[in-house]
C-alpha cells in the first residue's frame, strides 16, 4: 500500500476544471516532484490533497483511506498531523504580528501535543533542528526580524513538528536566493532521511526537481504528460512537451558560450559607483564596462546591490559618488531617456492596467513627440511585429494577456524610441521556462538586428550563462569577480562565485 | 519611539490651537449680539451705560486673554445663565461621557458582530454586509423617535419618563451607536476579507486550525489597525450625535448644552464646547497612534 495514492483526481474552480483526472502515487520516504508551468494544475493538485481546495471527483488514499470526501472538520485532524505543508513564499507565509515561537507551538497546541512547558521545549528543539542559531531568542522574534531563508526554516519546523508521513512542499525555494535555496533543499533532504518522511515537491524548477526527486510527474493543462523515475525521464522523455520543457530549461541544457569581441567600443562605462542610504552602503565602488552590442550581466543575491546599480545606470536613483557614461559622452536628462530604456521584472505591474496595448507602446513616442498620429500608429504595428505579437492584440488590455505577451509588450515599449542601451532588471525571472526561452531568443534576435547593448540584472545564473557575453558577480555592494561568461563559469577565481555556481549546477542523482 | 510620540503630541497641540482659533474667529464673526438680545429687554430697564459695562465684563481682553484663560482652565462666564462655563460643562460632562462610552462600546460590538458574522457565514454574508449601508443611512433623530414609539409607547418596555438609570440609557445609546457602528463594521469586514487572502492563512489552515481559530487568533489582530483608525475618526461623530440624541430623549449633557448655547448665542459656552470636543478627539486619535506600533510590531522598528 502506497503512502499516498491519488486516483483520477479532478478539481474545479467553479466551471473551470484545473485538474482533469490525475493519478499518481507517493511511497514512504520517497521524493516525488510534480513539475509544470503556471496553470498546469500542480498547486491545485497539492491543495486538493490537503483538502484546502476540495476535489470534485476521484480518490485520495492516504495510507489506504480515501480522504477525498472528508469534511473540513475531519480533515483538520490529519492536516499538520499526517500531512505537513511547506509553502511557497516564506515572506508572506507567517503571520506578521505573531511571534515565531507561538506560530510553531500553535500546531502542537491544535493537535493537543502537551502542556505549555512541553510545547515550549519542543519548539526550541524544532528551531534547533532546522538550524536556527540562538533558538530561545528566535522564538521571541517576529517574522520581519528574520531573513527569507530563516523564515523558510521556521515553516519547515512547523511542517515537521508532528513528524507527518508526508510533506507537501509547494515551490519551497522559488522565492529564495540560490545559495539559501540549496541549504533549504539540503535540510529537507536531511529531515527526510532522518524521519523517513515522503516529500511531494511541487515546482516549476526542473533543475531542482532533477536534483532532488526520485520520481517526476510532469503536468500540463491539468493532465499528467509523463511520469516515471527521474533518470529515465531525463534520459529519454517520452512526451514531446517534456522534451521541450527540458530543452528550454537553461539549467539542464548547456548551450555554447557567446563569443566575446573585446575590440568593440564601450557603450556603458561605470566608474567607482557608490550609493549610500543613510550609513548603509548599498553600492560600494562598482566599476564595469559594457561593449556596444553585447550583454553584460550583473549577478548577485538579494541585497547584493545589483538592482540599485541598475537604478543608477537608468538614472532613477542618484549615485552618492562615481559616474556613469553612456555612449562615450554626457547626455542631458531628456535625451537620456531616449538612449537608455528599462524593462522591469514584473510584467504584471509594469503595464498600466487601464491602457490598451496600442496606447502603452505608443506612449513613449507621444512623450518624445515622435511623428504624427499615422506615423506613430505605423510604428506601433511595426514594433508589435518586431516582438512577434499579433496585431489583433492592439486593442487588448494587460489583464487579457499572458505573462509572456505582457513582457513582449514591455519590450516593444522600451524599443519604441530606438534606444542604444536596454537595462533588463530580472526581465525573465517571473516567466515560465518555455516562455522564458522564447523571450531570451527574442532578446538575442533584437540585439543582433538592432545592435542593442543590454545590461542584464539577474539572480539566475543559468539564464545569465545563456544570454550574456560578460558577467560581473556582485555581493554586498561590491563586484567580487568579473570577466567573460566563459571565464566566470569555467574557471571562477573567487570562492563566492564558486559557491553560487555550485548551488545551480546540481548533479542529477 | 519617544521621538515619534513627541512629534504626535506636538501635532495634537497644534490641532487643538487651530480648532480653538477657528472657533473663536467664527463665533466672533457671527451676526447678532447675544448681550443685546438678553439685556436690552425693556423689562430689565438697563441703561446703555450699564449694558456697555456688562459687555466689558464678558468680552474683556479679546483673543489673547481668552487663550490664557483657557490655559488656566478659566473658560469665562455663560451669557445665558451668568454662571461660570466650567460649572455648566461639569454638569453635562458625566452624563454625556456615560452615554458616549456606552454607545461607542455598543457600536464596536455591533461592528464586530456584523464583520465576523459575515466572515463565518456563507448564506447570511450578503445580508450582513448590507447592514452597514442601512445603518449609516438612518438619521439619528428619526431612529430616536422610532425607538421611543416602538419600545416606550407600543411595547411599554422602557418608560418615557423616569425609570432606572439603565432604562433611561438604553434607547439613547442605541440611537447613538447604530450610525457609528456602520463605518467601523464596513472597514473591519473589508480588512478581514483582505487578511483572509494573505498567504499565511492557508498555512495556518494546513496546521489543522479551524475557521474560528484562524479568524480569532490570526485574522483579528491583523485586521485591527485600519479598524482602529476609523474608530478614532468616528469618535468625532459621537460628539455631534449626542446633540441630536440628547435633544430627542430630553437628556441633560454636553449635546443639550450645545443646543441651548446655540439658541442663546452663548459664545463662551460654545467656544468651550468646541475646545472640549477637539481635546477628546485629539486625545483619542493620539491613543490610536500609540496603539499602532503595539498591535503591529513591524511599525515599532
Amino acid at each position: 500500500m502506497s503512502l499516498l495514492d491519488v486516483r483520477d483526481l479532478t478539481v474545479a474552480y467553479g466551471r473551470q476544471v484545473a485538474v482533469k483526472g490525475v493519478s499518481f502515487t507517493v511511497e514512504r520516504g520517497e521524493v516525488v516532484a510534480v513539475v509544470g508551468e503556471s496553470g498546469s494544475g500542480k498547486t491545485t493538485t497539492a491543495n486538493a490533497i490537503t483538502g484546502l481546495h476540495p476535489a470534485s471527483s476521484g480518490e485520495i488514499l492516504l495510507n489506504g483511506v480515501d480522504i477525498a470526501g472528508w469534511s473540513q472538520r475531519r480533515l483538520r485532524s490529519i492536516r499538520g498531523h499526517r500531512i505537513g505543508l511547506v509553502p511557497q513564499d516564506p515572506s508572506n507565509s507567517l503571520n506578521p504580528v505573531m511571534k515565531i515561537g507561538r506560530q510553531i507551538g500553535e500546531i502542537l497546541k491544535i493537535h493537543n501535543y502537551g502542556d505549555r512547558a512541553g510545547i515550549r521545549r519542543r519548539v526550541i528543539e524544532l528551531l534547533t533542528r532546522v538550524g536556527l542559531d540562538d533558538p530561545e531568542r528566535r522564538a521571541g522574534q517576529y517574522p520581519h526580524e528574520l531573513s527569507g531563508g530563516m523564515r523558510q526554516r521556521v515553516l519547515i519546523a512547523i511542517a515537521i513538528a508532528l513528524r507527518p508521513g508526508l510533506i507537501i512542499a509547494d515551490e519551497p525555494t522559488s522565492a529564495l536566493d540560490v545559495t539559501v535555496q540549496r541549504r533549504i533543499l539540503d535540510l529537507i533532504d536531511d529531515l527526510r532521511n532522518e524521519y523517513g518522511t515522503a516529500v511531494l515537491l511541487v515546482t516549476h524548477d526542473l533543475g531542482v526537481a532533477a536534483a532532488r526527486a526520485d520520481r517526476l510527474v510532469v503536468m500540463k493543462d491539468g493532465l499528467i504528460e509523463e511520469s516515471g523515475g527521474v533518470r529515465e525521464v531525463l534520459a529519454a522523455p517520452a512526451s514531446p512537451y517534456t522534451r521541450r520543457l527540458f530543452q528550454d530549461a537553461p539549467a539542464l541544457t548547456a548551450r555554447p558560450f557567446k563569443p566575446f569581441d573585446a575590440a568593440a567600443e564601450p557603450a556603458i562605462v561605470v566608474r567607482d559607483l557608490v550609493k549610500e542610504f543613510g550609513s548603509f552602503r548599498a553600492v560600494d565602488g562598482v566599476s564595469f564596462e559594457v561593449r556596444r552590442g553585447t550583454t553584460h550581466a550583473l549577478v548577485g543575491e538579494s541585497g547584493s546591490g545589483k538592482t540599485t546599480t541598475a537604478r543608477i545606470v537608468t538614472r532613477f536613483t542618484k549615485a552618492t559618488s562615481g559616474e556613469v557614461v553612456i555612449g562615450g559622452d554626457p547626455v542631458g536628462p531628456r535625451d537620456f531617456r531616449r538612449r537608455v530604456q528599462l524593462v522591469y521584472q514584473n510584467p504584471y505591474g509594469s503595464l498600466d492596467p487601464r491602457q490598451t496595448v496600442a496606447a502603452i507602446v505608443e506612449e513613449p513616442l507621444r512623450n518624445f513627440r515622435l511623428g504624427d498620429r499615422t506615423a506613430r500608429r505605423a510604428r506601433v504595428r511595426e514594433l508589435l511585429e518586431r516582438v512577434a505579437l499579433s496585431e489583433t492584440l492592439l486593442g487588448r488590455r494587460p489583464a487579457e494577456l499572458s505573462g509572456g505577451q505582457r513582457q513582449r509588450v514591455a519590450i516593444a515599449r522600451a524599443l519604441a524610441v530606438e534606444p542604444e542601451v536596454v537595462v533588463l532588471d530580472e526581465a525573465v525571472s517571473a516567466l515560465d521556462v518555455t516562455v522564458q526561452a522564447q523571450i531570451l531568443t527574442l532578446l538575442e534576435e533584437l540585439q543582433r538586428d538592432l545592435g542593442l547593448t543590454y545590461l542584464f540584472i539577474s539572480h539566475d545564473l543559468a539564464v545569465v550563462r545563456q544570454i550574456s557575453h560578460t558577467v560581473s558577480v556582485m555581493s554586498k555592494g561590491r563586484i567580487v569577480e568579473s570577466g567573460t561568461t566563459r571565464q566566470i563559469f569555467d574557471s571562477p577565481q573567487e570562492d563566492y562565485t564558486r559557491e553560487l555556481l555550485a548551488a545551480v549546477a546540481e548533479p542529477v542523482r | 519611539m519617544t521621538k515619534y510620540l513627541l512629534k504626535r503630541a506636538g501635532q495634537a497641540l497644534l490641532v487643538l490651537w487651530a480648532a480653538f482659533t477657528a472657533a473663536y474667529i467664527l463665533l466672533q464673526a457671527m451676526p447678532g449680539d447675544s448681550i443685546l438680545i438678553k439685556f436690552q429687554n425693556p423689562e430689565l430697564g438697563l441703561s446703555p451705560e450699564q449694558i456697555a459695562k456688562i459687555r466689558e465684563y464678558y468680552d474683556a481682553g479679546g483673543y489673547l486673554h481668552t487663550v490664557l484663560g483657557f490655559l488656566h482652565g478659566d473658560f469665562g462666564y455663560s451669557v445665558d445663565t451668568g454662571t461660570p462655563v466650567v460649572e455648566r460643562l461639569a454638569e453635562g460632562l458625566p452624563e454625556t461621557a456615560k452615554l458616549a462610552t456606552c454607545a461607542f462600546v455598543l457600536a464596536v460590538l455591533l461592528a464586530v458582530l456584523i464583520a465576523f458574522g459575515s466572515a463565518y457565514s456563507g448564506r447570511l454574508r450578503g445580508l450582513l454586509l448590507a447592514v452597514p449601508s442601512l445603518f449609516i443611512s438612518v438619521p439619528a433623530f428619526w431612529l430616536g423617535i422610532l425607538l421611543i414609539q416602538v419600545f416606550s409607547f407600543r411595547l411599554r418596555l422602557v418608560p418615557v419618563i423616569g425609570g432606572t438609570e439603565l432604562q433611561q440609557l438604553v434607547l439613547p445609546v442605541l440611537t447613538l451607536a447604530v450610525p457609528i457602528s456602520a463605518p467601523i463594521a464596513q472597514v473591519l469586514a473589508r480588512s478581514i476579507d483582505q487578511v483572509l487572502t494573505q498567504p499565511f492563512v492557508p498555512v495556518v489552515a494546513a496546521k489543522g486550525a479551524s475557521r474560528s481559530w484562524i479568524l480569532w487568533r490570526h485574522v483579528a489582530r491583523n485586521a485591527l489597525p485600519p479598524t482602529l483608525t476609523v474608530a478614532g475618526l468616528v469618535f468625532g461623530e459621537l460628539i455631534a450625535g449626542s446633540v441630536v440624541t440628547e435633544t430627542v430623549f430630553g437628556r441633560s449633557g454636553i449635546g443639550r448644552l450645545t443646543e441651548q448655547a446655540v439658541n442663546a448665542q452663548d459664545t463662551p459656552v460654545l467656544l468651550a464646547v468646541v475646545v472640549l470636543a477637539a481635546t477628546v478627539f485629539v486625545l483619542v486619535n493620539l491613543l490610536v497612534d500609540v496603539l499602532f506600533p503595539v498591535l503591529d510590531p513591524r511599525l515599532a522598528t
